[in-house]
């Protein structure tokens, strides 16, 4: 339907991010809003309830300085959209998707709905492309692979930021010379975080194949509601329509639940779990939902939320939801971190749903799953034994029980750790398990098969010696 | 005439209505130029509110709403099994064909394939007398499932016409002359969603449903007929536990409900499933299985439709005297589409949000669970078993969701983080679940398994509880305070964790045990407590013990195919009571 857009300057109350706005006619759920400021500035809103009365607007760069007598309301009739095209690549935009590079509008081929539309299950392919990050906690222990959802639960003052450049840097797929592209949104992000990742990507010469869109801290926290829908509508653009295998960042997402609780409470909605609302979850999901691979479509998208843990409890809404949808979770952990161990992942309750099958012969290599459950199962034996010592001393203590110890610190220090950019071949990680395995004798290695195992030692790689 | 009104409020999913002439609760209405579909959830006056199945942007208020007269509903007849359908039932691989790779909305398409011709053959004949719920005939659906075609409800009269041959589900396939004249029998019927299928009686549940999952199948052994949740916070193994009950369960058809969850597990299961075989048939396991999806980013409102549409499948071919297992991934997501919408309707919450009425809907959708005899002839008898996890907020199974459906269903898998975190899968804690059909079920297992079978149950429990307490003391005091005695059932026990109740759902072998399989398994462990027992008492260190080579020969058991455990079982018997009577010998 398209009508001349008319303005209402009928505007009954403001209340928090939220304007009313009386008599309207022929208003549509969901569509786009444009608001003239007493000053004479735009901004924009969208539709949240409508009836035959009356319209609900939130507006994304907040109500400050609005009136109900001086600000006239624009109805546009359409949802909101992205204007797409290839030119999105290597530019740079705010959290509403306006450029602020300095370069030139985006002249469109397209315009997209940024709420996008379900992938048909029935059209989707089971990811199982290996992504070899670099990182060997990651390739070994949480293998990534194309169209996943993988998030990082982080803290306040741990590394995420550092650890989601240097995943954006380091991806890629083995034996494939495809174009990778990364899209990255920020919300609520200082501007020093922001500065971070852009003079990361410079550094780098590949602002090219990156799309930024930039939500600060001290912008406004509505506008934090579309930004990553920007990115994500960017992203399928990129992936499905451009055939690009394309790696979204959304950093941090509880500052996105955060924006959605203030409309919510604005609303007077019932309140779910900490005063997040009840749709949290089906909301997340629209979200993280958009990553995939679709038959017969050349490109992929995949998802790497990152978001802070508040008081660092997993049990908060944003982080349970998140992982309840998300396919497994890397956390980070504060006492790695003040071990001085990058990246400071969380070994045991880290996870990669879709590792399975990214994994072994022809992906990455034959003996990962068996030489990784190994890894995993001494690791968390020596964990459990550290706990057990710090009941009742080291006294009671077994041979078998000092070779696990030994296990689990050397396997934070020389596999886990790693440096910034420093950036090792999935061989080498594989390799480097089971140099750190040679601290175990053969025996204790009940998760590899004894062929493995053989194989291993003939190969140079497991090397025990008993002393 | 058509009944038609106007759009006077739109909120999310939820949509007000007004001047729709006598409209009923939970009628379909076409809402929109789009004629979105919609159901009516309230009337007030001249008013009623309506939940959209669909998207509902770009609505305006003034826009037409049309009701249809009919309440939500399903179509019933061959086409079902193998295909994935969305929550209202929309078929999605033709749907893809039509739209694309992306839902879109407003889109109409009939649920089963009209342009299908199937082969009919009659099971009446002219002159005979059929009432609701007689078999008419039969169309071999896939190679594994027969499709029975039932009389509908409320047809009773003499055949007067019979057809046989390949035909579409509209055509008319045996033609019935009752007291209102004469009525045209298709393959195709319509059931609303929201309205049990009749049946004749109920029966008690007798037998159980093996899922070939060793700590479910002995410690909280299933009922066919029977209700189950699996509670489990992220990460601890419920999807794939579903999977593992859809793939390998010993029901004759499959219904499987992802009910707001992930759309990459939908793709492995419509990946995987053709290529898995049934164990007991030798079929691809798709062959035995209908899909409904509503993934986490697809329309909340049909999300609270898919769990009905699913049951009401189910119990269609329960109807056709078929063993039907439904698995729904996961009713929480349902609950929280009730909360949203509840929300939306300003109706007062209860606990956490939830409406007043979140366990009375529980109760009606798990009471839908059961064995019956369907009405009609032949006579017959046929189950349905509902199994439905549950995802607690933080894991917390105090929370509604959890306590309200634990109120309900008589088996409870719950699932645990500790165990997750080890990585011992299924992670089902034994300390925690329970079965209350265990004794129901346990003259089945005595006849048909093992005379001896619940007093190896209550000898596994035993060690098991005894572990806990004997950790406890462990955990106080170090493990040295433990007399060799009491440390030998700590290793028996971690036997039975690692040997036997952990379960490799990927491994070629392991991911399905037989019944009796599992019950060689479990004897032997049992054995070698029994001669570990003697040998303690008689002196014998425990260590020379944990030494003997029939150690590692159990842990192998399981990755070994029934025939070949068949064959080996009674010499490793042999073996074992040699190792230990030569230990014996020594002290």
């Amino acid at each position: 339907m398209s009508i001349a857009l008319k303005r209402y300057r009928s505007i009954s109350r403001i209340s928090g991010p939220l304007l009313f706005v009386e008599a309207v006619r022929g208003v549509a759920y969901g569509e786009l809003v444009r608001i003239e400021t007493p000053s004479g500035e735009e901004r924009r809103g969208q539709v949240l309830e409508v009836t035959d009365r009356f319209a609900v607007i939130q507006v994304f760069e907040g109500t400050e300085g609005l009136s109900l007598d001086k600000t006239a309301v624009k109805f546009t009739g359409e949802t909101i959209k992205l204007p797409v095209s290839g030119d999105l690549l290597g530019r740079i935009f705010n959290g509403r998707g306006d450029p602020i590079d300095g370069g030139p509008q985006i002249v469109p081929e397209d315009y997209w709905d940024i709420h996008g539309m379900p992938i048909n299950p029935s059209s989707r392919e089971h990811p199982r492309e290996f992504i070899q990050t670099g990182i060997s906690a990651i390739d070994g222990l949480y293998t990534l692979v194309r169209g996943q959802k993988l998030p990082i639960f982080s803290g306040s003052g741990l590394p995420h930021n550092t650890l989601a450049a240097q995943i954006a840097r380091q991806a890629k797929v083995l034996g494939k010379e495809e174009e990778a592209v990364v899209v990255l949104a920020t919300m609520g992000i200082t501007a020093e975080e922001a500065r971070f990742f852009i003079e990361d990507f410079r550094s780098r010469g590949v602002m090219d194949h990156i799309v930024l869109f930039i939500n600060l801290a001290n912008d406004p926290a509505i506008e934090r509601i579309i930004t990553p829908r920007l990115a994500l509508t960017c992203a399928e653009y990129l992936a499905f329509h451009e055939g690009y295998h394309v790696l979204t960042l959304l950093t941090d997402m509880t500052n996105y639940a955060e924006a959605l609780r203030e409309v919510s409470a604005a609303r007077r909605e019932v309140p779910g779990r900490r005063g997040y609302p009840g749709y949290l979850y089906t909301d997340l999901a629209t979200i993280y939902e958009r990553c995939g691979r679709i038959h017969g479509v050349k490109g992929s998208h995949t998802v790497f939320p990152i978001l802070t843990m508040p008081h660092d409890d997993i049990t908060h809404p944003v982080p349970d939801l998140t992982a309840y949808i998300t396919e497994g979770q890397i956390i980070l952990s504060r006492a790695m971190h003040r071990k001085g161990i990058y990246p400071p992942i969380d070994i045991l309750p880290s996870l990669s749903r879709l590792m399975r099958t990214g994994i072994g012969e022809g992906r990455t290599r034959f003996d990962h799953r068996e030489v990784a459950d190994c890894c995993y199962y001494a690791y968390a034996e020596g964990v459990s034994l550290r706990e057990l010592i710090a009941v009742i001393g080291e006294a009671g203590l077994t041979a078998r029980d000092r070779l696990y110890l030994q296990f689990a610190d050397e396997f934070e220090k020389r596999f886990v750790n790693q440096g910034v950019y420093e950036e090792r071949s999935i061989e080498e990680t594989l390799d480097l398990m089971w140099d750190v395995l040679s601290i175990l004798p053969e025996r204790e290695l009940k998760r590899a098969d004894p062929k493995t195992i053989e194989w291993a030692k003939q190969q140079g790689k497991y090397k025990y010696r008993s002393s | 005439m058509e009944r038609r009104g106007r759009i006077v409020r739109i909120a999310g999913p939820v949509v007000e209505a007004e001047g729709v002439a006598g409209v009923r609760m939970y009628e379909v209405v076409r809402v929109g130029e789009l004629g979105l579909i919609g159901e009516v959830i309230r009337v007030e006056g001249d008013r009623c509110t309506i939940q959209v199945y669909e998207e509902t942007t770009g609505l305006r208020p003034g826009e037409p709403v049309v009701a249809t007269g009919e309440p939500l509903s399903v179509e019933l007849g061959p086409g079902l099994i193998g295909h994935i359908f969305d929550g209202v039932q929309r078929p999605l691989t033709r749907l893809q064909l039509i739209v694309g790779d992306f839902i879109s909305r407003g889109v109409s398409i009939e649920a089963l394939d009209r342009s299908r011709r199937w082969l009919f053959k009659p099971t009446v004949k002219v002159g005979d007398v059929v009432g609701e719920g007689d078999i008419i005939g039969v169309v071999q659906e896939t190679p594994m499932v027969e499709h029975r075609v039932m009389a509908p409800i409320g047809v009773r009269g003499v055949v007067r016409r019979v057809e046989e041959g390949e035909f579409t589900v509209n055509d008319v396939v045996v033609s019935v002359e009752t007291e209102r004249g004469m009525v045209g029998l298709t393959m195709l019927q319509r059931w609303p969603v929201r309205k049990p299928r009749p049946y004749a009686r109920k029966l008690p549940v007798e037998e159980p449903l093996i899922t070939g999952q060793r700590v479910l199948d002995t410690l909280f052994p299933l009922a066919l007929g029977g209700t189950a949740a699996i509670p489990g916070g992220f990460g601890t193994g419920k999807t794939i536990m579903q999977h593992q009950l859809a793939k390998w369960a010993s029901a004759d058809i499959v219904i499987y409900v992802g009910c707001g969850e992930r759309g990459n597990e939908m793709a492995e299961v419509l990946e995987d499933f053709p290529k898995l075989t049934d164990p007991r048939t030798g079929r691809p396991l798709m062959e035995r299985t209908v899909l409904i999806a509503n993934v986490s980013n697809m329309p909340i409102a049909a999300r609270e439709a898919s769990i009905y549409t699913g049951v009401t499948i189910a119990e269609y071919f329960r109807d056709m005297g078929y063993n039907v297992a439904l698995m729904a991934d996961s009713t929480s997501r349902w609950a929280e589409a009730l909360r949203e919408i509840s929300g939306r309707l300003g109706e007062i919450p209860g606990e956490e949000g939830y409406p007043p009425y979140l366990a009375s809907r529980l109760a009606e959708f798990y009471e839908r669970a059961g064995k019956v005899e369907a009405l009609g002839r032949p006579v017959r008898t046929g189950s349905v078993s509902i199994i439905g996890a549950v995802s607690p907020p933080g894991g917390d199974f105090s929370e509604p969701v959890t306590v309200n459906t634990l109120r309900i269903v008589r088996v409870f898998w719950a699932l645990d983080e500790e165990l997750a975190r080890r990585r011992h899968f299924p992670a089902v804690n034994w300390l925690r679940s329970y079965s209350l059909y265990r004794d129901e079920l346990e003259a089945w297992f005595r006849r048909k398994l093992d005379p001896e079978w619940s007093n190896m149950i209550r000898e596994c429990m035993y060690i098991l509880q005894r572990e806990e307490e004997l950790k406890e003391i462990v955990q106080l005091v170090g493990p040295d305070a433990l007399s060799d005695e009491q440390r030998s059932i700590l290793e028996v026990a971690r036997m039975i964790r690692e040997d036997f109740l952990a379960q490799h759902a990927y491994h070629p072998v392991d991911t399905y045990s037989d019944l009796e399989k599992t019950r060689i398994i479990l004897g032997i462990i049992l054995d070698f407590y029994r001669f570990t027992s003697e040998s303690v008492k008689k002196g014998v260190a425990l260590h020379r013990i944990l030494d003997l080579p029939i150690r590692g020969e159990i842990a192998r058991l399981k990755i070994r195919p029934l025939e070949e455990l068949r064959g080996i079982a009674d010499s490793l018997r042999t073996d074992m009571e040699r190792q230990f009577r030569e230990l014996m010998k020594e002290v």
